[in-house]
């Protein structure tokens, strides 16, 4: 045994390390998702329906609200918000959760070693399941709703995966953020109120005056939106810009967000 | 000593914790203090200062000294819980650290969902769990209870379920903080037992006690930890009783 087990000084190599020890967790991780997922439908007779009942009943609202308003630019308005709400519960919910996720963590952080970015990437993963359940359910409720079926929705994985990327990056970011200062949860939940009124979720983009569009072009999750959209609504693919776009960000923020996260991550057990 | 025959590697560490120097409640607080007087000031805590030792293979290395002297702090880096602020810390094999051995059982699962929880946070495969779990079950004696929440189990039982994952694979190195205190008097020989056969097979061990005459029987060398640094390394009786001296000079 010439090589270290654990060697405190292999500083360069953390950044591919801690993937390993994710891989080696991965039972760990397996578990915290499903604990998570389950707490959300524990003694529940509806059980997946209640992933889908909160932005049902935000669109329920939205569609009545703004039907009168943006009802009359974008045929079968309701699945529209339905869209925009999916997408952005899977974002919001998610990073929000990565801030919080390594005070919850703490107790085992301090005590136990584990990889210390398994909290937020089970956050994403237990966000990825409701996503999924979400989307399987919107395509339920389109079928009855008697909506067109697109052949464009063998597209969504690849959506949902940037769109995971993405959203891993942020909350990585965020997680690493909040440890440092106390109050940027806080903070974070101002920036994603404003972020949602930014991203055409519940308006067209076309709703806003002309000089004003490049502010929902310079906002990535616009282009993660359309990728996430544009098959499931719309019935068509993305074009090659948006694709560039959404792909470019994704991996950006991942990687961003991952080097960030990894460059803390010893200063983690010092803060909580 | 050559590198290969190390089981445990210190070389200058530190861990330094940064307190600020006022009490701030809240954000609102802390923002109007940023204002007002710029950056909050903070003193720095010595946890570990400067701490370099060695632990060969196979040998049983002791560490005493008074509460808060660092002993837990020392553990926690050689069990990897706690990256040092500076110096370089290695470890040859695989470590148990016999630490906090309930840290990851969830009182709302049963005993055997938590015998799978715990077995995970030790990086382990599930296969692998599902294969020792009649082992360990039947090491904790808690099996007629296993289907049970955990919150049913007597502190004692959480105790010996949690040693006896804890101890199931057979480690390279084991991290012991006051093991000797597990359970009734019965599941403590079966615990003392176990460390024994780990020891005779070659494990190293690595022992923090208040009690000098377990240290003074079990180890061959110990360390004495005094506010975070060390005030003498060598010979385990040596070591305990000039501690033990300048201890019972103060008293």
């Amino acid at each position: 045994m010439t090589v270290p087990v654990y060697d405190s000084a292999a500083r360069g190599f953390l950044i591919v390390e801690e993937i390993r020890e994710l891989f080696r967790f991965r039972e760990f991780l397996r578990l915290a998702i499903l604990h998570s997922v389950a707490k959300r439908y524990k003694r529940s007779v509806l059980g997946v329906l209640w992933t889908l009942l909160n932005p049902l009943l935000t669109m329920s609202v939205l569609a009545f609200v703004f039907s009168a308003a943006f009802g009359n630019s974008l045929e079968r308005y309701p699945v529209y918000v339905l869209t925009g709400i999916i997408f952005w519960q899977f974002f919001s919910q998610t990073t929000v959760q990565a801030t919080h996720s390594l005070v919850w963590g703490s107790s085992l952080l301090k005590r136990v070693y584990v990889p210390r970015s398994i909290f937020v990437v089970a956050a994403a993963g237990s966000g990825l399941v409701n996503l999924i359940m979400s989307v399987l359910m919107l395509i339920v409720i389109m079928v009855i709703w008697r909506q067109p079926f697109y052949v464009t929705w063998w597209f969504l994985p690849v959506a949902i995966l940037l769109l995971a990327m993405f959203t891993l990056g942020v909350g990585l970011f965020v997680s690493a953020l909040a440890v440092q200062f106390t109050d940027v949860v806080d903070m974070y939940q101002m920036v994603i109120q404003i972020l949602f009124w930014f991203t055409p979720i519940m308006y067209p983009k076309t709703v806003l005056p002309e000089q004003y569009g490049w502010i929902i072009n310079v906002n990535p999750l616009y282009h993660l939106l359309e990728l996430f959209r544009a098959p499931l609504y719309n019935g068509w693919l993305p074009g090659p810009n948006t694709m560039a776009a959404a792909a470019g960000v994704a991996v950006m923020s991942l990687l961003v967000g991952w080097l960030f996260f990894i460059w803390q991550a010893d200063r983690i057990v010092y803060r909580i | 000593m050559t590198e290969s025959d190390a089981a445990i590697s210190l070389e200058g560490i530190s861990v330094r914790y940064r307190l600020p120097k006022e009490h701030i409640p809240t954000f609102k607080e802390f923002a109007i203090q940023r204002m007002l007087r710029g950056r909050t000031e903070y003193h720095n805590f010595f946890a570990l200062e400067d701490v370099s030792l060695e632990v060969r293979r196979g040998e049983v290395f002791g560490i005493v000294g008074a509460n808060g002297a660092g002993k837990s702090t020392l553990l926690k880096v050689i069990a990897r819980v706690i990256p040092p602020t500076q110096g370089r810390v290695r470890v040859w094999g695989r470590v148990a650290p016999l630490l906090e051995l309930g840290a990851g059982f969830d009182p709302e699962l049963t005993g055997r969902e938590n015998v799978f929880l715990n077995g995970a946070l030790l990086g382990r495969p599930r296969a692998e769990m599902e294969s020792r779990l009649e082992a360990i079950l039947d090491f904790a004696g808690v099996r007629e209870f296993i289907d049970a929440p955990l919150y049913t189990f007597s502190s004692g039982m959480m105790a010996r379920l949690g040693f006896a994952i804890a101890t199931d694979v057979e480690p390279d190195i084991l991290i012991v903080d006051e093991i000797l205190s597990v359970g009734d008097a019965d599941f403590q020989e079966k615990s003392v037992d176990r460390i024994q056969q780990f020891r005779q097979r070659g494990a190293t061990i690595v022992l923090v006690s208040h009690n000098l005459s377990a240290i003074q029987t079990m180890c061959s060398r110990a360390a004495w930890l005094k506010h975070g640094r060390v005030a003498m390394i060598g010979n385990a009786d040596t070591v305990t009783r000039c501690y033990e001296d300048t201890h019972t000079r103060s008293a």
